[in-house]
C-alpha cells in the first residue's frame, strides 16, 4: 500500500496544503498524506521526533521504530492509537483526522 | 450522555438539532466515543468523577455557522465552551471547564485568509495551527516567519489568546502583544471587529492595532467574553543572519549583575534574540545531572562549595547566551559592545557561538534538530519560526526516561527580572520541594525562561499519572505551591482549568476587585452565561459560589 500511493502524494500535498481541499481529495484521503501532516512530526525519521525516540527506548530494536517501518500495524491498531492515545501522544478528534482519513492511515500503514 | 446542568433534555434536543441544520450532522458530535475525544488528554482528573467532561461538540466551518451555533446556545441557555486546535495540551487541552458544555470546536475553520509580506502581516483563524501557517510560507516562498511555541500543532490565535510565548525577535515572542486585529462573534451572535476592523472599507486592520476609544481585545484573551473568529498578527521579516555569543562569570553573587546588564541590552534592543540563562554546570537540556552535582543539590551545598565545584570543573557558575538577528555586520557589532558591558564583571569569559544565514536549508534544519533532540543548549527549530514537536520528548519514554508520563501541567510563576528574584525563587521552590515532596525534579539550581524582556518565568512540569492517588496528591501540591508563590508575590502567567479559580484568588487586591470586575463584565456581555464557563475562574452569575 505504501508503494502504491507514494507516487501521487507531491500531487496532493500541493492541492491540500491550504484552502479549500478538492471535494475529490476529501473524499478519497491519501494515507501518506495524513501520515506526513499529523504523524510524522513525531513518528518520522530522524532525531527530535519524541515517537520515535519513544518506540526506539521501547523495543530497543527488536522492532523497528519507524511505524512506516513496521510490518504488524494492523488497522484496528493505529486507529486504537488515534482514537484513544498512549501516554504523552494525545488521542486525535474527527476533526484532526476524520473517520476517512483514518482509515486510509491506517491501510497505509497496514502489512 | 451527560445534559448540561439545568438544560431540559427538550431544550438539548431542539438546540442539537438547530446546530446540525447550521452545520450539517456529520459535525455535530453526540456520539459517546466521539464526545469522548474532547477530554483532556493531559487532565490531572483521569478516572475520577471529577474529570470536566463535553455534553457533545459542534464544528462550524465559517463565521456565519459560528453566529448561528451561538444564538441557538444563547437561546436555549446551553453552555459552550470554545477551542481552536485543542491543543492547549498542559493547560487544559480541549476539555471545557464546566462538565456537559458542548464543546464549540474551530479546528475547521482553518484558512489563512491572508499573509501580506510588505506589511510582514497575516489575517487567519482559528483552526490554522503553526505548522500549517509554516507550510503556507514555504509553499509561497514567502520572507517572513511566524514567531511558534515549542508544540507545532498549537493554533496561533488560540496560543495568543492564551498569553502564549515563543523564541524569535523580542518584538514577537509575546504571541499577544504581537496581534493586531481581531473579529469576534459576541455571546447574542451579534459580530464584532476591533481596532481598525471596526472602519468599514479601512485598509489598516493589521497595521493599527487601537482604532479609537478603549483598546478592547485583551478582554477576548484568557476568558470568555466572546468567540474570536479571525486574528491579526505580525510577522518577522526574515532576516539575514543570526549569532550566539555565551558569557560566563565565575561567583554565585555575579547573577545580580549579568542579569542588570542583560535587561540593559535587552531593553536597548541591543540583544534581540531570546537570551538563555544558565549554568554550566547543569548541563544540556535533557541531560541527567552529574553524581557529583546531584549529590551536592541534594544536601543543600553551600555556596563556597558549589563555587569550588564550578572551579574545579574548569567552568564559569553561570552563563547567559545572546541572541541576535539582523545583519551579519550589524549583531556582530552588537556582540562586541555586549562583551564589553559583561566585562564590567571580573572573571567574565566570552565565547562565539553559532551564526546562519537565512534562509536555512533542509540540511541545516535538520542539524538543528539533531542538536536540539540531544539537549544542546544551541539554536533551537523555534528560534528560526520552524514549528516541531521536539518538546514532546519531554515526559515521554527515552533512554533516560523508561517510565513514560501520561502527560504534564505546568506551574509557571512570573517573578522579577533580577538576579535576587532568581536567588529567592530558587530558595523558596527548593524548601516547598523539600517540603511537599514536589514530583518536579531537582529544585534549588534552576533558571527562569526569558521569553518576555521584562519578567522571568519559572516553568515547573508537574506529571500526570495514571494513578488517581497520585494525581490527587499531586493537585494538592500544586495548589500549595500557587499559595506559597503568591505569598512571596508571584502568580502564574497561565494555568490549567483545575487551578484557574485558585490563581485567580491570588489576584486579590482591594478585595478581589479585578475579579469582581471580570464578573461585572461577564453579566453585561454574556447575560445568560453561555460562553466557556469558568474559564479562567470567571463564572456566570447563576453559577457562582456565594
Amino acid at each position: 500500500m505504501k508503494n502504491i500511493t507514494q507516487h501521487i502524494v507531491l500531487a496532493f500535498i500541493i492541492a491540500s496544503l491550504f484552502g479549500a481541499v478538492p471535494a475529490a481529495a476529501q473524499e478519497q484521503p491519501d494515507g501518506k498524506d495524513v501520515f506526513d501532516k499529523w504523524c510524522a512530526p513525531c513518528h518520522g525519521a530522524g532525531p527530535g521526533r519524541p515517537g520515535t525516540g519513544a518506540l526506539q527506548a521501547l523495543y530497543k530494536g527488536t522492532k523497528p521504530a519507524l511505524l512506516e517501518e513496521r510490518t504488524d500495524l494492523v488497522p484496528q491498531i493505529t486507529k486504537n492509537f488515534v482514537r484513544n492515545g498512549v501516554s504523552v501522544m494525545p488521542f486525535f478528534r474527527k476533526t484532526e483526522i476524520s473517520d476517512a482519513e483514518l482509515d486510509a492511515l491506517a491501510a497505509y500503514l497496514a502489512p | 450522555m451527560a445534559l448540561p446542568n439545568g438544560v431540559t433534555q427538550r431544550d438539548f434536543d431542539r438546540a442539537l438539532k438547530e446546530f446540525t441544520a447550521a452545520v450539517g450532522s456529520e459535525w455535530v458530535f453526540t456520539d459517546e466515543a466521539d464526545v469522548a475525544l474532547y477530554r483532556d488528554a493531559y487532565s490531572p482528573f483521569k478516572g475520577e468523577p471529577e474529570e470536566r467532561v463535553a455534553s457533545a461538540a459542534v464544528a462550524p466551518h465559517t463565521v456565519e455557522q459560528v453566529q448561528a451555533v451561538v444564538r441557538t446556545a444563547n437561546n436555549y441557555r446551553i453552555p459552550i465552551y470554545t477551542i481552536s486546535t485543542g491543543k492547549n495540551l498542559g493547560y487544559g487541552g480541549s476539555a471545557p471547564n464546566l462538565s456537559g458544555s458542548v464543546v464549540l470546536d474551530l479546528k475547521r475553520m482553518n484558512r489563512i485568509l491572508e499573509v501580506n509580506e510588505r506589511n510582514a502581516s497575516a489575517l487567519v483563524e482559528p483552526g490554522v495551527s503553526y505548522f500549517d501557517f509554516y507550510r503556507y510560507i514555504q509553499e509561497h516562498k514567502l520572507k517572513v516567519w511566524m514567531d511558534c511555541p515549542d508544540p507545532g500543532w498549537g493554533s496561533l490565535i488560540g496560543n495568543a489568546l492564551d498569553h502564549g510565548g515563543g523564541y524569535t525577535q523580542t518584538t514577537f515572542r509575546n504571541h499577544f502583544d504581537s496581534h493586531c486585529g481581531m473579529e469576534v462573534v459576541l455571546a447574542n451572535g451579534e459580530l464584532l471587529r476591533t481596532g481598525m476592523g471596526a472602519l468599514p472599507n479601512s485598509q489598516t486592520w493589521q497595521q493599527y492595532k487601537f482604532g479609537i476609544g478603549p483598546w478592547i481585545d485583551g478582554l477576548f484573551s484568557q476568558s470568555n467574553f466572546g468567540v474570536v473568529t479571525k486574528m491579526g498578527f505580525w510577522l518577522m521579516p526574515e532576516p539575514d543572519a543570526y549569532l550566539t555569543g555565551t558569557v560566563s562569570v565565575p561567583k554565585h553573587q555575579d547573577l545580580v549583575e549579568l542579569v542588570d546588564i542583560l535587561n540593559y541590552l535587552e531593553n536597548s534592543g541591543i540583544v534581540n534574540g531570546m537570551p538563555q540563562l544558565g549554568s554550566p554546570l547543569l548541563g544540556g537540556f535533557f541531560a541527567p545531572l552529574g553524581t557529583e552535582l546531584s549529590d551536592l543539590l541534594a544536601r543543600g551545598a553551600s555556596t563556597d562549595e558549589l563555587e569550588d565545584y564550578a572551579r574545579r570543573q574548569g567552568s564559569g557558575y553561570w552563563s547567559c547566551t545572546l541572541k541576535f538577528y539582523g545583519p551579519a555586520k550589524a549583531i556582530a557589532a552588537n556582540w562586541e559592545y555586549a562583551q564589553e558591558k559583561f566585562a564590567a564583571i571580573p572573571g567574565a569569559t566570552f565565547e562565539n557561538g553559532e551564526t546562519f544565514r537565512f534562509p536555512l536549508s533542509s540540511a541545516e534544519i535538520e542539524d538543528i534538530t539533531s542538536n536540539q533532540a540531544a539537549g544542546s543548549r544551541g539554536a533551537t527549530l523555534p528560534e528560526f519560526g520552524v514549528p516541531s514537536l521536539t518538546m514532546f520528548s519531554i515526559g515521554a519514554r527515552t533512554e533516560n526516561n523508561p517510565n513514560p508520563t501520561e502527560g504534564h501541567m505546568w506551574f509557571s510563576p512570573i517573578i522579577p527580572r533580577t538576579g535576587e528574584a532568581i536567588f529567592e525563587a530558587n530558595r523558596v521552590f527548593a524548601q516547598a520541594a523539600k517540603d511537599l515532596d514536589l514530583p518536579i525534579g531537582p529544585v534549588g539550581f534552576n533558571l527562569p525562561t526569558t521569553y518576555w524582556n521584562r519578567a522571568f518565568i519559572y516553568l515547573f512540569g508537574f506529571p500526570v499519572s495514571r494513578d488517581i492517588e497520585t494525581n490527587q496528591r499531586n493537585r494538592a501540591k500544586f495548589e500549595r505551591l500557587v499559595q506559597i508563590a503568591a505569598e512571596h508575590g508571584w502568580g502564574e502567567y497561565r494555568t490549567p482549568p483545575a487551578y484557574q479559580e485558585a490563581v485567580l484568588r491570588t489576584y486579590s487586591f482591594n478585595n478581589n476587585s479585578l475579579h469582581r470586575f471580570h464578573e461585572t463584565l461577564k453579566d453585561a456581555v454574556d447575560p445568560n452565561g453561555i460562553l466557556s464557563a469558568g474559564r479562567y475562574g470567571i463564572w456566570p452569575a447563576h453559577l457562582r459560589k456565594p
